[in-house]
């Protein structure tokens, strides 16, 4: 009897190395599979930022006031974006879809970005050209593309970072597009 | 020519070292040393293993001229950290607060490193007392004896497989 015993102690013992190395082994894979490029938003949940920005095409300007009444996702892209190239299609399907998208152009050319549109196609209610990258520092913007979800009342709901033509992105805002137009429409 | 050679590469290698600062005008020293502070405490979030002091990410040197520009009107250095956090969250300090969200990134290595130490105690403590005593317990003689046995049956065996090789070599 205590023979069984010792020798499950000893058995223990022998393994608890090996345990050790699988727990670390499990926790060190584990964090292998996160992207460190994705930083959570310390923005959800807050009111946009306040900003005033000249429109692309045209005249006049648009400020966060202008945000509120509908749900609108704020798509930040440039033309010297390779990856918002890729998600384009997707953007212009969500707004055939009846999504209300404004566009941040984001530290680009006026010129460049039109030329890009007009290649492209152009799913954007309205364009702001940020030209300097100052607004998007508010916005927390470390590259493109980046989505946002704002609500009727102005909140950020959702931060989509990179492309949103990505299942993954695209899933998780589809899910919080549901949840907030469920409670609010 | 070799060393002309030499010289003129180290120079080149130099000035690739060299940290990217644009020529930036401050009203006093301690506002350019909290500049240059802030710089290398803040982490460019486009290229993240480089502080914003030493990037030349387009992102980099926006936040260096806003840094610049708040330090100007009189923002100090906290009001700084907290216009970022605000903005990027605690990822772009290099030295993150304590608190819940970061607690196992602070007390996790002392604590693994703790563990370890107490196994090691243990370890050591364990030896010392079975030599020191001289005494063998009743568990503990009996742990040897199974332990002798263990060691008789793979010394039988090895030698087994010794001689199987030997004729194998033979052979």
């Amino acid at each position: 009897m205590t023979e069984i015993k010792q020798n499950n102690k000893s058995m223990m013992q022998r393994f608890m190395p090996l345990i050790i190395f699988g727990l670390l082994v499990v926790l060190l894979a584990v964090g292998l599979t996160m992207d460190p490029r994705l930083v959570p938003s310390p923005l959800i949940g807050k009111p946009a930022p306040a900003f005033e920005l000249p429109l692309l095409n045209g005249e006049g300007v648009f400020n966060s006031e202008d945000l509120k009444g509908n749900i609108t996702l704020l798509n930040v892209w440039a033309s010297w974006c390779y990856a918002c190239r890729q998600e384009h299609e997707v953007v212009k399907q969500l707004a055939r879809s009846g999504m209300n998208i404004v566009g941040f152009n984001y530290k680009d050319k006026k010129q460049d970005a039109q030329q890009w549109l007009a290649q492209l196609g152009n799913p954007y209610q309205v364009v702001v050209a940020d030209e300097d990258g100052r607004a998007a520092i508010d916005w927390g913007v470390y590259g493109a593309p980046e989505t946002f979800l704002i609500d009727k009342q102005g909140i950020i709901r959702h931060k989509v970072i990179g492309p949103v033509s990505d299942q993954q992105n695209f899933d998780d805002l589809m899910a919080v597009v549901k949840e907030i137009s469920g409670n609010n429409l | 020519m070799k060393i002309l050679l030499a010289i003129a590469l180290l120079a080149f290698h130099l000035s690739a070292w060299a940290a990217p600062m644009d020529a930036f005008e401050f009203d006093s020293k301690a506002q350019e040393k909290t500049f240059h502070k802030l710089n290398n405490e803040l982490r460019c979030l486009v290229c993240q293993n480089q502080a914003i002091a030493e990037s030349n990410a387009g992102l980099a040197k926006d936040l260096r001229a806003e840094i610049h520009s708040m330090l100007l009107a009189g923002k100090t250095e906290a009001q700084i950290k907290e216009f970022m956090v605000d903005r990027y969250g605690d990822y772009v300090l290099y030295d993150p607060p304590f608190k819940p969200m970061t607690w196992l990134l602070w007390i996790g290595p002392m604590a693994i490193f703790l563990m370890g130490l107490f196994y090691a105690r243990r370890f050591i403590f364990q030896q010392n007392s079975s030599t020191v005593s001289g005494e063998l317990t009743a568990e503990e003689s009996e742990r040897l004896q199974s332990l002798q046995s263990e060691l008789n049956h793979s010394d039988q065996s090895e030698t087994e497989e010794n001689s199987d090789m030997n004729k194998e070599n033979r052979s």
